[in-house]
């Protein structure tokens, strides 16, 4: 639908369709000077390939150039901080981790770590390692479908398989440490549901040996590669004072130069027991945003090196019977454990009334979870402050005055998972 | 490779009939139509559907979580190019088969249906994972399930369902679309004689496992 | 996380500066929580932004049925420089649920914002683009109040079978 001179055409003129969206307020300015040039307003989305998921995007393009943007969300909106009122503290995990369906650990980690400190519940270390293997392997694997599908996106469709197998060795571990390949419910409050089962170390380590040479591999592939650095170099700059207004962090501050991570800001589960480093990136655009989630993917294998290393002894979720459920061979001989049994399958854990927030570093960005409890069995509200939410809004700034080819390949690095977005 | 399995009383007619034509009993519009059925347009039929089955072309539509697994179905470990469905296309216009996969939200609803309208005849839809078949985790108000607002073909369970599972679900659409429909569990239990059969009321099923005559049995 | 004293400090420090504008503190397990009045929350914020908490984390919405005032707009910041957080929780009621857009302070604001006034109703004054942002924009009522219906579809068992909306033709 063409727009000239800033004036929309008459009403009858438009379509059902178009007049639904005419609450929706467009720029209309001209561009530079006294030139007056034909805006046109392009819908991309909620269905198209390239949008990372059901991501509407209205294009206002003079030519192929982006004058502005606005993202239209709510396509995947399921209401899921409303069903997790309804359920009790246990039942809302499952729930909880259908959020950001790519980091599926973290999102049940936020809630479990809220409401541990709503309770005061102490975790046990090896659960803490336990837990730290895992979100860092989710990190590892989230990186993976990033770089799979932005490599699609931008043409290196063998990139795509490569790193979906990759995902599959993870993914084989998952199954092999909960039984399912994601929204694996592993993480609950007062550490983990499993101990790690015979097997999974010496598959971790052949994985973890692996896992830096196929790295490298895709390093080879992209970094030096001429499409890959004519199209990301230079494009999608956003300067850092900009990014902190809008509330981004994760890679896309730490591109910037900002080495703020909450890993080591703000350390939770012993993260402040590894030693591993934050790469940061120089200039802020795509390409920094590239490597940097690049070689994050190192980091993170350095920190599931030496927690396996460092895995110390002891139980694998809190002692206390009021929380977890206790192990099932007690269920046979002593009273109590029946009777805790039942009022946890039944009822479920009461937490004391308070509130509480819970921030910790997703592959996308700060993911914090807030949590109020009545007192009840149930949770009153569950809130995720999910990166993906607020890094969309960094989208705007990035992409004006590029190209629409750069408007993919800005959206490609972005990172945005749908799914954190609606909620 | 499939076990074929008509029903058992059209194979009892289709013997009959081939004994009367053998003994000369059958002639005129009757000798006609069987001629024409058993011989050339029953192949050509055939052919065509089994064309159609072995090269669908999925439209690229993802969702939410379900959509990392239809990602991993295409990956090399199970691999959806073995059964010629790897074209998987972008535009409704190109593609026969929409893989619902993840959760349909209210805001969602009519574009997916305007979406299915856009494919061209024929289509089929497959609904993978709980949340478009059923309600799926969330049962509350900003979900529809895909069965009130466009007709699907497969249902396929899972939270998200493992690649082999939509595999499943792919293979029985498959043969569904080659005719080679099959019972499902009540084949392999040999449990006929369980379904509930609704006379002849609307095509609105009251129960989720009943089976309406001409239809894959909710397996 | 400030401590309790610190905590009272900056609360003491805000009372002098905005008058009227910290009607209670909240220290919950390591987590500080100043209770603003509403009207006075930009204000409030303004003076938190210039004291280091610069960076806006989350911005949500709680309701608090059956205590009044039910709705509640919680601001979470962080002090990068510091590391410390801190909450502003400001408490509004169905009737009134009207306050000061932030977007002037964070531009980040502008899309949290949105998701609140969809899903509990409250008016954001000042802000560039009021309009709903999950639900479609014709939707009527604010689902995540806590009187608002979970919805969904019937569990079907046999007993109530009838209910079930059968197959799309």
């Amino acid at each position: 639908m063409a727009v000239s001179d800033g004036t929309t055409p008459p009403q009858d003129q438009l379509s059902d369709y178009r007049r639904r969206e005419q609450s929706i307020t467009i720029s209309h300015e001209a561009s530079q000077g006294d030139e007056r040039h034909e805006l046109l307003t392009l819908n991309i989305g909620p269905h198209h390939p390239a949008t990372h998921g059901v991501l509407r995007l209205l294009a206002t393009l003079e030519g192929e150039v982006v004058r502005d943007i606005m993202p239209i969300i709510g396509y995947v909106h399921t209401g899921i901080e409303k069903t997790a009122e309804d359920k009790s503290y246990w039942k809302v995990i499952p729930v909880v981790e259908r959020m950001d369906y790519l980091a599926y650990y973290f999102n049940a980690m936020a809630f479990c770590g809220a409401v541990e400190t709503l309770m005061g519940v102490d975790v046990p270390p090896r659960a803490q390692y336990l837990r730290v293997i895992h979100l860092e392997l989710n990190r590892i694997m989230s990186h993976l479908v990033w770089l799979g599908t932005s490599a699609l996106d931008l043409g290196a469709v063998s990139m795509f398989w490569y790193c979906f197998r990759e995902r599959e060795t993870i993914l084989d571990l998952f199954e092999m440490s909960s039984g399912q390949r994601m929204h694996t419910r592993y993480i609950q409050v007062g550490g983990v549901f499993e101990d790690i089962p015979t097997g999974f170390a010496a598959r971790l380590r052949a994985f973890l040996k692996e896992m830096p040479v196929r790295a490298d591999q895709y390093a080879d592939l992209l970094e030096k590669n001429q499409i890959v650095v004519e199209r990301l170099r230079g494009t999608g700059i956003v300067d850092q004072p900009t990014l902190l207004e809008l509330g981004v962090t994760g890679p896309l501050l730490r591109a910037t130069g900002n080495p703020w991570d909450l890993r080591k800001a703000q350390p939770y589960s012993s993260y402040d027991h590894f030693d591993f480093r934050i790469p940061v990136g120089a200039v802020g655009d795509n390409y920094d945003r590239f490597r940097v989630r690049h070689a994050e993917m190192y980091e993170s294998v350095k920190i599931i090196e030496q927690a396996l290393e460092g895995l110390p002894e002891g139980p694998f979720i809190t002692p206390d019977r009021k929380i977890a459920l206790p192990p099932r061979h007690e269920l046979a001989t002593s009273m109590e454990a029946l009777i805790h049994h039942f009022k946890l399958v039944t009822e479920g854990f009461r937490v004391p009334p308070g509130e509480a927030y819970y921030p910790l570093e997703s592959p996308r960005g700060e993911l914090g979870c807030f949590v109020r409890s009545d007192g009840s069995a149930k949770p009153a509200r569950v809130h995720m402050r999910d990166p993906s939410f607020h890094n969309l809004q960094a989208l705007a700034p990035m992409v004006r005055d590029g190209y629409i080819a750069d408007l993919i390949a800005t959206l490609a690095m972005l990172d945005p998972i749908l799914g954190g977005i609606d909620r | 490779m499939e076990v074929t399995r008509e029903a058992l009383d059209d194979f009892r007619v289709r013997q009959l009939k081939a004994r009367d034509m053998l003994r000369g009993d059958l002639e005129g519009e009757e000798l006609e139509r069987y001629v024409e059925q058993s011989v050339l347009t029953t192949t050509l039929d055939k052919a065509v559907k089994w064309a159609r089955g072995n090269s669908f072309f999925p439209l690229t539509f993802g969702l939410a979580c379900c959509a990392i697994e239809m990602m991993a179905i295409v990956g090399a470990r199970m691999d959806i190019a073995r059964f010629g469905w790897e074209a998987f296309r972008a535009s409704p216009r190109q593609a026969d088969l929409i893989i619902l996969s993840g959760r349909v939200s209210i805001k969602m609803a009519p574009v997916i249906r305007r979406i299915y309208d856009q494919m061209l005849d024929p289509k089929w839809a497959i609904s993978m994972g709980a949340c478009c078949s059923s309600m799926g985790v969330f049962n509350n108000y900003a979900l529809v399930p895909a069965d009130k607002f466009m007709p699907i073909d497969v249902h396929v369970p899972g939270c998200p369902p493992r690649p082999e599972a939509l595999m499943h679900g792919v293979l029985r659409l498959r043969d569904k679309v080659m005719g080679n429909e099959s019972a499902g569990w009540r084949d392999r239990y040999a449990a006929y004689g369980t379904e509930e059969i609704l006379g002849e009321t609307s095509g609105e099923s009251a129960a989720i496992n009943v089976y309406q005559p001409g239809d894959t049995a909710g397996a | 996380m400030p401590d309790a004293t610190g905590l009272e400090l900056t609360a003491q420090e805000l009372r002098e500066a905005v008058p009227d504008s910290i009607l209670d503190t909240e220290f919950h397990r390591g987590r500080a929580a100043l209770v603003a009045d509403p009207g006075k929350t930009h204000a409030v914020l303004e003076r938190l932004r210039a004291n280091g908490y610069t960076f806006l984390a989350s911005l949500h919405g709680v309701d608090y049925y059956p205590e009044e005032p039910r709705l509640g707009v919680i601001y979470e910041l962080l002090d990068m420089e510091r590391v410390d957080r801190i909450s502003v929780k400001a408490r509004l009621a169905t009737s009134e649920a009207r306050i000061k857009s932030v977007v002037d302070i964070w531009v980040g604001a502008n899309h949290p914002e949105r998701e609140v006034y969809d899903m509990f109703g409250v008016v954001f004054e000042d802000h560039p683009d009021l309009r709903r942002i999950l639900m479609p924009e014709d939707y009527e009522g604010y689902p995540q109040r806590r009187d608002f219906p979970v919805g969904g579809e019937p569990v079907l068992f046999t007993f109530n079978e009838e209910q079930s909306y059968g197959k799309w033709q």
